[in-house]
């Protein structure tokens, strides 16, 4: 059975046709093309796959394609801003946040979504919020840092 | 992912017609963070995924008019957690939800997903067990409540018959003094299953049937993860409403160690989580205490 869904993905909005057992992730992957968002577990474990629903961070594998409908979207595609990069992705270039890349982009968008909510983290909330992404690259530090610089940056530019 | 229909039902009724259909290939749909594991994993092959998140009151927090809370089925842990109310008087709950998975998936999962699983490790459940909560269920027979302990029914068994579902929970009324702990044990010390978790809280019983905590009088103590359903340590809680001094809330830690029947699974021996749930018990009452002592 298919879906007539209606999405805005990154202020565009979008009519489609997916079927019930189709994911969130595959129909941003697969059908949009956005194949920044990657594929890690598809059990909602590593948070590779996290975009911003309505505002929130969610696991994209863990949501049915149907189940967005009318829903307002953020994927890593969207973080970028007049082509300027968001303070998060600069703090994570400058504090060599980044080694193979595959998790940075469910990092980066659910760190915005801390950000938003908290602008000042301490590093334990930091911590505490990253909970669902798994990277094996790093160990984490470099990533911590760097939310705390973008958080900091954030704060200054609003002082 | 195995392909199945997707239906929003418009209302309880059908809700209800469409999960009895096709003997036991339709299913409910709540936060979906459990089911499409399960689908994926080929556990179930449902025909039919009943979304059952968007009828009325299924995403409402309301007090209700005896005082307590009813919190609808498909409300986030997120959700829960967030709320006012639920801050207020029942922080017991709030650490529950936070414990569970990471922040993302507190986004989808729910509270009344994870006790219509019917896992004994589901992490509200010795919360709910120690607030009293009831189930609010509708069904072929219209509603009916049955008491959090009445639904748990065994490892992923429900009281849920053919037909019927989870609409809301419901939390006796509790004063704003009633303190909690959620004591958890996982591989890791954030976002894994239980291997062994405790809850507890303490109030004080007073005439006219509410319960405050200034001077603790009442203990609850709930399991989780160590036998067939999330359980209540009763002898541990009577125990200790009698004595609270160093001496018996050990004594109330080795009662609540002699509640629980674990089994040796993939995550933990028998023997690993009785010795556990001593320790998390005492470490979760001298929480409680200090907390009692740092508000009075």
């Amino acid at each position: 059975m298919n879906h007539d869904i209606s999405l805005v993905v990154n202020g565009e909005p979008y009519r489609l046709s997916v079927p019930s057992h189709r994911t969130l992730l595959q129909v941003l992957r697969e059908q949009l093309v956005l194949t920044g968002t990657k594929n890690g577990c598809e059990a909602g474990e590593c948070g590779a796959c996290t975009v911003l629903m309505n505002g929130e961070p969610v696991n994209s594998c863990m949501v049915l394609a149907p189940e967005a409908d009318g829903a307002d979207l953020v994927t890593i595609e969207g973080l970028v801003q007049d082509s300027q990069l968001d303070p998060l992705q600069e703090a994570f270039l400058a504090s060599g946040a980044t080694q193979c890349g595959y998790c940075t982009p469910g990092i980066l968008i659910n760190a915005r979504a801390l950000l938003d909510r908290n602008p000042s983290p301490t590093e334990m909330q930091v911590r505490e919020a990253l909970v669902g992404n798994l990277c094996r690259c790093t160990g984490y530090l470099r990533i911590f840092d760097a939310v705390q610089m973008a958080a900091r940056s954030g704060v200054e530019a609003e002082a | 992912m195995q392909p199945f229909d997707y239906v929003v039902p418009q209302d309880f009724r059908e809700a209800s017609v469409l999960l009895a259909s096709g003997e036991g290939h339709a299913l409910a749909l709540m936060g979906g963070t459990d089911l499409l594991v399960r689908i994926r994993a080929g556990l179930v092959r449902p025909e039919l995924v009943v979304d059952l998140k968007k009828l009325p009151g299924m995403q409402v927090i309301r007090q209700d008019a005896d005082g307590g809370l009813s919190i609808g089925a498909a409300c986030t842990m997120n959700q829960v957690a967030n709320d006012g109310l639920v801050r207020e008087r029942y922080d017991l709950l709030v650490q529950a939800c936070n414990s569970v998975a990471s922040y993302q998936l507190r986004n989808r999962a729910t509270v009344g997903g994870n006790c219509c699983n019917g896992s004994p490790a589901a992490d509200t459940a010795p919360a709910l067990y120690c607030l009293g909560a009831v189930a609010e269920i509708f069904g072929p027979g219209g509603r009916r409540r049955v008491p959090i302990e009445g639904f748990f029914a065994g490892p992923g068994r429900t009281a849920l018959a053919p037909g019927e579902f989870l609409t809301a929970i419901l939390l006796p009324p509790f004063s704003s003094g009633a303190r909690g702990a959620f004591k958890k044990l996982g591989r890791t010390r954030a976002g894994d299953i239980s291997i062994v978790s405790v809850a507890l809280c303490a109030f004080e019983e007073t005439g006219d049937g509410r319960r405050k905590a200034v001077a603790p009088r009442g203990w609850r103590i709930g399991l989780g993860a160590v036998g067939p359903t999330p359980m209540r340590a009763t002898r541990a809680e009577d125990s200790l409403a009698l004595d609270q001094s160093p001496a018996g809330v050990a004594e109330a830690a080795e009662l609540a160690a002699q509640a629980a029947q674990p089994i040796d699974d993939v995550r933990a021996s028998a023997t690993y989580r009785t010795a556990m749930v001593r320790v998390l018990t005492r470490r979760g009452i001298e929480a409680v205490l200090q907390s009692l002592e740092g508000s009075a």
